[in-house]
């Protein structure tokens, strides 16, 4: 049978739907509604003028029964407590005190008409996480540091890494992929259901993808060390993790972080104000990416590198727009500051106890960094900053 | 990914597992759930490395084809018959989605297994991609398709309404009580493993039909991380059933979640599918057909029967009786009957039933037309204001149904309907299993056993209770369901857009009190409410009142 020649056993015509002319497009008619001012949602009020693509795609989605959930949580846990209460950090945004709409037989919705009811609601994420920013911007960092390493591979670039620097990037670099995973799983992410905004809980479920990858980053790196240099120990980072003396200090308060009792608000505060800039940053600017150039490795800068900008610009970015309002409340602002500062009480002695227990490492490399005690006082000046940005007084605890 | 195989790097990040020195997490969530043996192998094998671009490539097709949907003017082809019935599902899914993101936490603290967290990680990150995924693609519809309204208010909506309400089980389900029987068993288990089956990929399937290629576009990049999700659960799962303790909270856990799955996901879906398409050819599949594919055979057979060998419990009644219910009791045709009933407490439009469908319907399910055709062709008949009042209000052989207090379906196969004093108030339940979930299993002791983390249900679980005794148009003003003229209504019972045809206000003021069916029970005598059981259980079908002769 030629192709001109038809086939009589074929089938006629197949079952598929038919597309159907139907103008269901924007504008095709006129009637209550139509008009183009009708094509927003209309159910929140932007932070600025123009609600954002962020804005639309993020607030009201978690509810809250103060503003239109009308038939409330409708599970409870076995406590009484449901949904997002506010009291799960004893931090307070005006309104909280206020009640509930009291709802029962005939009354009716008792939607909240002055909104935000409480200040909770007023934040949002100056870096405007949603899926589509979140996977363009790790996309991006995981594309270039694999273009980075490769690099590096293919210029022999780790043959020129001292014996020293060797068992240091091994050690120390390998042991901080602990801190990130540890941060990133049981600090961050065990943290997300526990804001009281959707705004709140992306933004910790955010935080805690970038921290879990720079972790995975780290550890993927130390793959392939292990691969291109002869004698790099894959393992060592998990010993100087269980034992090295000077990884203890900076073990110990992140474990502690992870034991923050009840309040996503400390965990979160704790962190990323005053773990971070006192022993991350130290750690990751202050040590790794000053030490490397001198000892022949410039390639671990740009994966450490990628790890603090990711907190520098971002991490610490929405951490700031949602503590230093708090730290301002029309209506708790006292009792904000009062709790932050003592936070800071709490939390800067052990951090600085911990980054003083790390002053060895200092001394591990062939080519030295600048002084530990230059480097930590860096790092304390840049605490300082942080905390005017915040509006809080620079801790007396500090000056240990 | 770099030149490391990924079972090599997976291999790697394990060595970041994580265990404690000098401090224990705090436990915030629990669960009366044991894990003393078999930790299991985190099933994704998944490093972000390779995650992050595969997402962001998975992105790049889903806002490519809305690009091209939009230049290509898909909504000159849309049915509005289906994409009404989406004012209503893209309203409640992003919830469930973020849910689902927020209950990975609960099973870090639960599931002592370092190395299943890292596959509950990740399944966070892809709730929060799949939860904005969707509002985008509802602001796509509020943009371009015809009629905006109800989409634009769309979260206050879902807020404020029953059948928001409804869905919302399957997000506060997730998130709340026992941390087990909410993130794995109810989330990851049932809803996931059996149900976004019919969720994103039977319905995106009937959207194509409809002119609608970015629903499908959309859901089936969201059901491709969903694999995932399932191996999370699995994993539990297993690590579970190596606990003999655990058995009997199994056991009522799956009985729970099917039920409550099956009476939530097929009355919506199930609606969405069968009364919100314009494609009725014969060889189409049926939601009855869909559920028997992907719930009854790829689940109850492929998935949950094989586990029966490791001592699970599988509620094989359940299963039959959620398959009779929608085959033999007509649950879909119940339910949408309802919503069309009810269009004037909704904020969406809802298409009348044509000789076309009848045609389908009859052929699909023989019998359909001697039960509900009457009643449909009374909804057209009542479509546009005329001198009458909405149908609800209209004497068409229709008893509006009582509530059911678990799963918040109105009890609409009237036979099954049970009733019971539980907490001081008298509720009715659609069917003996949603009495049991309410009254016996959400209890702190189960059969004996102290389950002192199971959750509760609470809130105000009959919508109809907030307007007791109120007039419709302050009902609709007051749950904001009314267009920018101040008056039109968002809801309408037909897809004619002339002003000139749509309710209004006005007409609403006109109708009967609304009265709540639970405040009316608790306030009979006991030999009154035994002869309102009595009369129910003898209604129906298609909401027909009881025959009066028997």
């Amino acid at each position: 049978m030629t192709t001109t020649e038809s086939n009589p056993s074929a089938p006629t015509e197949r079952s598929v739907p038919k597309p159907v002319f139907t103008d269901a497009e924007a504008g095709a008619k006129e009637f209550p509604d139509s008009s183009p001012a009708a094509r927003r949602y209309n159910y929140f009020t932007p932070a600025k003028r123009k609600q954002t693509h962020y804005e639309d795609v993020t607030v009201e989605v978690q509810p809250d029964p103060r503003h239109y959930l009308a038939q409330g949580w409708i599970y409870g846990f076995a406590d009484g407590t449901n949904g997002y209460p506010l009291h799960w950090t004893k931090l307070k945004a005006w309104g909280v005190d206020e009640p509930e709409p009291a709802r029962g037989v005939g009354t009716g919705a008792m939607h909240v008409q002055n909104w935000p009811a409480h200040g909770w609601h007023e934040f949002r994420d100056p870096n405007e996480e949603w899926e589509q920013s979140l996977y363009r911007y790790n996309a991006n960092v995981v594309r270039q540091l694999t273009q980075n390493v490769d690099n590096a591979r293919h210029a022999k670039a780790f043959e020129l890494w001292t014996p020293n620097w060797i068992r240091f990037v091994e050690r120390n670099v390998g042991a901080w992929m602990h801190i990130e995973h540890i941060l990133g799983l049981y600090v961050f992410a065990a943290n997300e259901r526990s804001g009281p905004t959707n705004m709140h809980n992306t933004a910790m479920a955010v935080n805690s993808t970038r921290k879990i990858r720079f972790a995975q980053d780290l550890a993927l790196y130390n793959l392939t060390l292990t691969e291109e240099i002869d004698g790099f120990d894959g393992t060592a980072h998990v010993e100087a993790w269980n034992s090295d003396a000077e990884w203890q200090g900076a073990r110990k308060v992140c474990e502690a972080l992870t034991a923050v009792q009840d309040d996503w608000g400390e965990a979160i505060f704790a962190a990323n104000i005053v773990f971070e800039p006192l022993i991350g940053e130290l750690f990751r600017s202050n040590l790794v990416m000053q030490a490397a150039a001198g000892n022949g490795d410039f390639v671990t800068p740009t994966v450490m590198g990628a790890g603090e900008f990711d907190y520098a610009q971002r991490d610490l970015r929405w951490t700031i727009a949602c503590f230093g309002p708090l730290a301002e409340d029309r209506e708790f602002a006292a009792h904000n500051k009062e709790l932050m500062q003592g936070w800071l009480s709490h939390w800067v002695p052990q951090a600085l106890e911990a980054a003083r227990t790390m002053q060895p490492m200092w001394s591990q490399a062939d080519h030295k960094p600048p002084r530990f005690e230059d480097a930590l006082d860096r790092a304390k000046s840049r605490f300082a900053g942080i905390c005017r940005d915040l509006n809080l007084d620079t801790p007396e605890e500090l000056k240990q | 990914m770099s030149r490391q195989s990924l079972a090599k790097a997976h291999q790697k990040i394990q060595e970041l597992a994580w265990e404690p020195q000098y401090h224990e997490p705090y436990m915030k969530y629990g669960t009366d759930y044991t894990f003393r043996k078999a930790a299991k192998k985190d099933p994704l094998k998944q490093v972000l490395r390779s995650y992050f671009p595969m997402e962001e490539e998975k992105d790049h097709r889903v806002y490519g084809a809305q690009d091209g949907a939009i230049r290509g003017n898909m909504f000159r082809q849309v049915q509005e018959r289906w994409l009404e019935w989406q004012k209503l599902f893209l309203s409640i899914i992003p919830l469930p989605e973020i849910s689902a993101a927020r209950s990975m936490p609960m099973l870090f603290h639960a599931v002592p297994n370092p190395e299943l967290h890292n596959g509950q990680a990740i399944q966070m990150i892809d709730e929060v991609r799949h939860s904005t995924i969707q509002q985008n693609l509802k602001r796509l519809y509020m943009n371009n398709y015809i009629d905006p309204a109800g989409f634009n208010n769309s979260l206050r909506n879902f807020q404020t309404d029953y059948c928001g309400t409804i869905g919302r089980q399957f997000a506060e389900g997730f998130i709340t009580g026992d941390a087990i029987t909410a993130a794995s068993i109810y989330l990851t288990i049932v809803a996931e493993t059996a149900f976004t089956n019919t969720l994103f990929v039977a319905m995106p399937a009937e959207a194509a039909a409809n002119g609608d290629y970015l629903l499908p576009t959309v859901f089936h990049s969201v059901q491709s991380d969903e694999s995932r999700h399932i191996s999370n659960g699995y994993a539990t799962l297993l690590m579970a059933l190596s606990d003999e303790d655990n058995r009997q909270l199994l056991e009522r856990d799956l009985r729970y979640a099917w039920w409550n799955n099956h009476r939530v996901v097929d009355a919506a879906i199930g609606t969405f599918i069968e009364y919100g398409t314009k494609d009725r050819r014969k060889d189409r599949e049926s939601y009855a057909e869909m559920w028997r594919r992907w719930i009854y055979d790829d689940y109850y057979r492929s998935y949950l029967l094989p586990l029966e060998k490791y001592g699970l419990v599988i509620p094989h009644d359940l299963v039959e009786e959620s398959w009779k219910q929608i085959w033999e009791k007509g649950y879909v045709h119940e339910v949408a009957q309802f919503f069309a009933t009810g269009w004037l407490a909704n904020y969406w439009r809802i298409d009348g039933m044509t000789d076309e469908d009848f045609e389908w319907f009859e052929y699909k399910y023989p019998g359909w037309y001697d039960k509900y055709g009457k009643w449909w062709e009374n909804y057209s008949r009542l479509a546009t204001p005329n001198g009458h009042n909405p149908i609800i209000f209209e004497d068409v052989d229709y008893v509006y149904p009582h509530r059911c207090w678990t799963c918040m379906v109105p009890c609409l196969v009237r036979e099954d309907m049970v009733m019971q004093e539980v907490d001081g108030q008298w509720r009715t339940y659609c069917h003996e299993v949603c009495r049991w979930t309410d009254a016996e299993a959400f209890r702190p002791t189960y059969q004996g056993r102290e389950t002192p983390n199971m959750g509760r249900l609470v809130g105000h679980r009959e919508w109809e209770t907030l307007y007791h005794g109120w007039n419709f148009a302050d009902v609709v003003k007051d749950m904001g369901f009314v267009r920018d003229d101040g008056k039109t209504m968002t809801a309408q019972p037909h897809l004619n857009l002339d002003p000139k045809k749509m309710w209004t206000l006005d007409h609403m003021r006109r109708c009967p009190t609304f009265v709540s069916p639970n405040v009316t029970l608790n306030e009979m005598t006991d030999a009154e409410r035994e002869a309102f059981r009595a009369d129910y259980v003898r209604q129906g079908p298609a909401g027909r009142p009881a025959p009066k002769d028997a």
